[in-house]
């Protein structure tokens, strides 16, 4: 919010305590809360989308069909057949971040996805759950990826820290990547947003000008939109890639 | 308000200090020591453990038994209309069968009773060309007969006339040597006769 000739970008990103001293207890901001908010929509898509479970779908019916085709074939496509096992997994991300995204760009309302700390738990969450699955598939194999085959012995020292970090910056390049985004395209829109209240003050002219960045507001918030969906596909498509290489042998 | 360019630059300054002045104090989200940033971490792994196994367990299997309810019943329906066409193009083809066999059968009968028809009139026309033969032949003995018949008489009465006439002429006749002369007579122009 502006206040004087201040803007106040970074303010929207502030977390405030909810449900008074008992949130203020047990630590709930506003972000639990749109986290809560997305997964109930995501869930009561699903659950009204597909009460009526007809043969031929109605509209609501035919998108909770595509939702759930459109992430399948992406697990399945991407890791291959155990794909199946984790496609709830990437379902759960893809849609958790998408939602969040999406409701994060209505008035009043909150981006979870724009605190490191979320997007850095559910890339950990992704990371450790890779670790887990290529100790389980490949055993101890699982070290030797961070040694190029083919690659010459005495290059060894150099490959292996090069190989290991690399592996170990996935997370922080996933999660970064969101939180980068969102947190930019609300920077953004609330510059621009303060730009016209500032412009409105200055008279005749001034309201005329004004104009300008809210028009400049509306192309951004279309491509917010695309940023949220291409954020979110990117962040599921990631994590199945890196899913693929840990159940390869 | 002024639209200096200080204004500007002070307008766009947090975009400009986001990686160095936010992160000393500009961006919540790097207050890492606020009890609500940490406190959405934990809040964060709560939901989203709920929401997957709400998912997983409940809403995702929904959506999935729909979907194969859906292709069973397709694939049921297409196996049905498969059949169908097969029953249809088997019930087609027994009766183009039983067509051309009866076509066949019919040919077969009309040739057989063309056949004996033809036989039996064959038959009929030799029977009749045979009988007709024989009557010929019967015919011609007969009339062979007569003719030999009726020329013994001749010399007999050709005999009696002469030695008739020639006893009256002379008065007397020997029947034996007129009946020579006369045979002689017979056989010298017999073919003038017959």
């Amino acid at each position: 919010m502006a206040s004087g000739s201040k803007i106040d970008a970074l303010g929207q990103f502030e977390l405030h305590p909810i449900l008074g001293s008992f949130g203020e207890a047990l630590r709930l901001s506003q972000s639990p809360l749109f986290m809560v908010i997305s997964a109930a929509v995501v869930l009561t898509f699903l659950y009204v989308g597909m009460k009526p479970k007809a043969v031929v779908p109605g509209r609501l019916q035919a998108a909770a069909e595509v939702s759930y085709d459109f992430i399948h074939g992406l697990a399945v496509d991407t890791i291959g057949e155990a794909g199946t096992r984790f496609f709830p997994f990437v379902f759960a991300l893809f849609f958790f971040i998408l939602t969040g995204n999406y409701i994060g760009l209505l008035p009043f309302s909150f981006t979870f996805t724009s605190h490191i700390v979320v997007t850095l738990a559910m890339a950990m969450a992704v990371f450790i759950l890779c670790i887990i699955t290529s100790l389980r598939v490949q055993g101890l194999n699982f070290f030797k990826h961070f040694m190029p085959e083919g690659a010459p012995i005495a290059l060894s020292p150099l490959l292996v820290p090069i190989e290991i970090l690399s592996y170990i910056s996935r997370p922080i390049s996933l999660s970064i990547r969101l939180f980068a985004n969102m947190v930019a395209g609300h920077v953004l829109l609330e510059v621009f947003a303060s730009f016209t209240i500032m412009l409105a003050g200055l008279g005749v002219v001034g309201d005329v000008l004004a104009i300008t960045p809210v028009v400049l507001n509306i192309a951004l918030t279309a491509l917010e939109l695309l940023v949220g969906l291409l954020q979110a596909y990117v962040f599921a498509i990631l994590t199945c890639i890196y899913l693929r290489e840990a159940v390869a042998h | 308000m002024r639209l200096t360019p200080r204004f500007l630059l002070s307008a766009a300054a947090p975009l400009a200090a986001l990686p160095g002045r936010a992160v000393a104090e500009g961006m919540p989200q790097l207050h890492f020591n606020d009890p609500y940033v940490q406190g959405q971490v934990l809040w964060g792994a709560i939901i989203f453990f709920i929401f997957y196994l709400l998912l997983s367990r409940s809403a995702l299997p929904r959506v999935a038994n729909v979907l194969k309810a859906r292709d069973q019943r397709i694939k049921s329906d297409l196996d049905l209309a498969r059949r169908a066409k097969q029953d249809a193009d088997k019930a087609q083809k027994e009766l183009h069968e039983a067509r051309d066999k009866a076509f066949d059968d019919a040919h077969a009968i009309i040739q057989e009773i063309r056949d004996t028809a033809k036989k039996n009139i064959q038959h009929e026309v030799s029977e009749t060309l045979a009988r007709l033969n024989t009557e010929i032949r019967d015919a011609e003995t007969r009339i062979a007969q007569s003719r030999t018949k009726a020329l013994n008489h001749v010399s007999g009465i050709a005999t009696n006339t002469a030695t008739t006439l020639i006893e009256r002429l002379i008065g007397k006749a020997d029947h034996h040597s007129v009946a020579s002369a006369i045979e002689r007579a017979h056989t010298a122009g017999g073919e003038h006769v017959s």
